[in-house]
């Protein structure tokens, strides 16, 4: 489901690697094809997990101007899935398979006022933004919070590069981030750019919210709905038509629509615009959706569905996989 | 030849990494304003609490144009034709007939800063639009400097607007009236130039002061006759912002070693934004520093300068005419040129420095009578 269409694969090769905090390695990479990477933006990196190929993505730390010297720096967690157990593997030299640098996460520059909030290894998506505000002189504030400071990558050069605009939040000092606080004194012309471990990300939406401020105004990377359950085969009928056929798992409903000769309409094809629009006339199973353009209501409600991303799942209830879910849908 | 000759070039493209004019600070406004900036359209408004914005002029969904909108709440703009909503930093903020917001919807929303009672916008890569970088035009908002100013809608590239206020000889032929003399074109001068900066000065000692001047000197001198020393250094910061000092004192009197008391002082304040490769913005002043409480005198000035501009305007028009008619003949230059051809040199090197320069090489056409 990568809606990218203009992910560029290369090949690099490390140069550099360095322990910048605990379980944190920066890994430096000279790409084949440079291309400049600006703040925000991250590699896919080609993986190999329990023998298996795998796709991770990291943010660009550093980049030179030319983008000849790519800086990654990559967490081992604890519940890795065997991504960052590579990445920690790979010795100078190695060759690896990477994408050009992809922005899903831009900083605008010109606002009143920023706030940069990084969490943990979050400060790898940030960084690079917090210097270019320094740069421009531009009136910000960096809120780096993590459990300790050994776990802090770059936390010293941080201090040295932001002085009085840094303030640093340690759990293990006794002097964890309160997001209220945090996000209660922000003005309305503040955007505020984090990253960070999923429940402080949860929480500034939630403090952002109840404050009242305008959701425009903070920013932080959505890496693309992957769904909430694994895809599966299920089939798709068109009553009126007289159609009946099947989504393979690593196809979208949309492509066998159209390979079925249905002429479905459609634009984005990522779950944005809302022009593949289906009517769901009958359906076995669930709807699993993964677009951004339908509210939580009209999800719940599942009386329409974006095929170009969405799908239809067993029921988890159920649980039964011996037969396909089956929808009857009606197209525009 | 390894290095590519400014005279190869008769008009230059701009350089995108630089702050632009894009309007007086009070022509923005909560209406939004239609204006073309360095090949990009704009639509310049403000913000409830005053803040400029400059957005794509084009409605991210079918690119209808968003000045023919109207602002909405706080900072936000309305398109004219669907109804789509978008906040000062281009993200929009509603859509007609559905639940949510598309997240690719955006217009792009460039840095903008008002300063020197103008609005700068910088169209390049806004991670190095640094405000500091906003040429000096400090006069146009100091409290020891009075005046005013116009814009002009000038039908030729801005290249050559740069070249008529780095070489002044042209007020002998084009200004006779106001501001002109002999003794100009007779008068040696002198260029220095840095990285960002070319600074051309040319003292005139001991001469008669032309009208435009006499009258100044009376307004601070009441009844002041003789001869007069008269100087131009000229100021020009990358890409395209040229003041002028000017002015004459009273002949012998020490102005040209650092004592302008007995004489009147003037900067010619002048900033070309590129509009279209053959037409600009020219937004110019006239700032004294004598006489600060008299509006009759910042009238009268602006009112005379735009009278001199005037000239030079149906000139400019005509030079692009004629370049445009005459399409394989190359400029020569003159010794006069020095000044106009450093510019030149600079603005090449920043369009090189932003890999442009090649784009904005023309064929090399013959030169007439070679």
């Amino acid at each position: 489901m990568a809606a990218n269409s203009s992910t560029v694969w290369q090949r690099g090769r490390v140069v550099e690697l360095r322990d910048v905090a605990r379980d944190i390695r920066r890994v430096v990479i000279e790409p084949e094809s440079p291309v400049r990477a600006a703040p925000g933006t991250h590699v896919d990196i080609a993986v190999v997990v329990n023998g298996e190929q795998d796709v991770r993505s990291y943010s660009v730390v550093e980049s030179d101007d030319d983008g000849t010297r790519l800086a990654l720096s990559v967490f081992r967690t604890p519940t890795s899935r065997g991504g960052s157990v590579f990445m920690h593997g790979l010795g100078e030299g190695a060759e690896v398979e990477l994408t050009q640098p992809l922005q899903n996460f831009p900083l605008r520059v010109g606002a009143a006022r920023y706030i940069i909030l990084a969490g943990g290894i979050g400060v790898t998506a940030v960084l690079g933004m917090a210097r270019v505000l320094a740069r421009l002189g531009a009136d910000y504030r960096f809120v780096y919070a993590g459990r300790s400071r050994e776990a802090m990558a770059y936390l010293d050069e941080l201090i040295d590069e932001h002085g009085d605009r840094i303030e640093v939040h340690v759990d293990a000092e006794g002097t964890p981030l309160d997001v209220p606080s945090l996000v209660g004194g922000l003005g309305r012309d503040t955007e505020l750019y984090m990253c960070g471990p999923i429940r402080l990300m949860d929480a500034v939406r939630r403090a952002w919210q109840d404050f009242g401020l305008d959701l425009p105004n903070l920013r932080y990377e959505t890496f693309g709905n992957s769904g909430w359950f694994d895809p599966e085969e299920f089939v798709v009928r068109i009553p009126r038509l007289g159609l009946e056929t099947v989504v393979p798992k690593d196809r979208s409903m949309l492509e066998a629509l159209e390979a079925a000769g249905a002429d479905p309409m459609f634009d984005c094809r990522k779950g944005e615009c809302g022009l593949c629009e289906v009517e769901v006339l009958e359906l076995t199973g669930d709807i699993d959706h993964r677009d951004v353009f339908y509210s939580q209501r009209q999800q719940e409600a599942s009386a329409k569905m974006c095929c170009c991303v969405s799908r239809v799942v067993t029921p988890a209830a159920t649980g039964s996989r011996e037969r396909k879910p089956v929808i009857s849908i009606e197209l525009s | 030849m390894s290095h590519p000759t400014s005279t190869t070039n008769k008009t230059l493209a701009h350089p995108l990494n630089a702050w632009y004019v894009a309007g007086w600070d009070y022509e923005l406004t909560r209406k939004p304003l239609a204006r073309t900036i360095a090949n990009r359209p704009l639509a310049l408004f403000r913000t409830e609490d005053g803040r400029p914005v400059a957005l794509a002029d084009a409605c991210w969904h079918r690119l209808a144009p968003l000045s023919m909108g109207k602002t909405l709440g706080r900072d936000e703009i309305q398109c004219p034709y669907h109804g789509i909503t978008y906040n000062s930093a281009g993200r929009c903020t509603s859509m007609p007939a559905q639940e949510t917001i598309n997240p690719s919807a955006t217009v792009p929303s460039f840095p903008i800063v008002d300063r020197y009672r103008f609005a700068w916008v910088w169209l390049g890569d806004p991670e190095k639009a640094d405000p500091a970088l906003i040429p000096d035009m400090h006069q146009m908002s100091s409290p020891e400097w009075a005046g005013d100013g116009e814009t002009i809608y000038a039908p030729c590239n801005y290249q050559l607007v740069l070249d008529n206020l780095m070489d002044l000889t042209h007020e002998e032929f084009v200004h006779a009236s106001s501001i002109g003399q002999e003794e100009l074109s007779a008068s040696d001068f002198k260029v220095t130039h840095d990285d960002r900066t070319v600074t051309v000065a040319r003292w005139m000692f001991d001469i008669e002061a032309p009208p435009f001047w006499l009258k100044n000197m009376r307004d601070k001198f009441p009844g002041f006759e003789g001869r007069v020393d008269r100087w131009q250094i000229i100021h020009f910061e990358a890409p395209s912002t040229i003041r002028i000092d000017v002015g004459v004192a009273k002949a012998g009197t020490g102005a040209a070693d650092g004592d302008r008391s007995q004489g009147v002082n003037g900067y010619v304040m002048n900033t070309i934004s590129p509009e279209t490769d053959k037409t600009c913005h020219y937004f110019w002043a006239f700032m004294r520093n004598y006489c600060l409480d008299s509006q009759l005198i910042t009238t009268q000035l602006r009112n005379g300068v735009h009278g001199v501009f005037g000239e030079d305007e149906a000139m400019l028009k005509a030079q692009q005419e004629a370049i445009d008619a005459n399409p394989d003949y190359e400029f020569y230059s003159l010794n006069i040129d020095a000044g106009g051809m450093w510019v030149r040199r600079l603005i090449e090197r920043m369009l090189e420095a932003e890999g442009r320069l090649a784009a904005t090489q023309e064929p090399q056409p013959a030169r007439v009578g070679a």
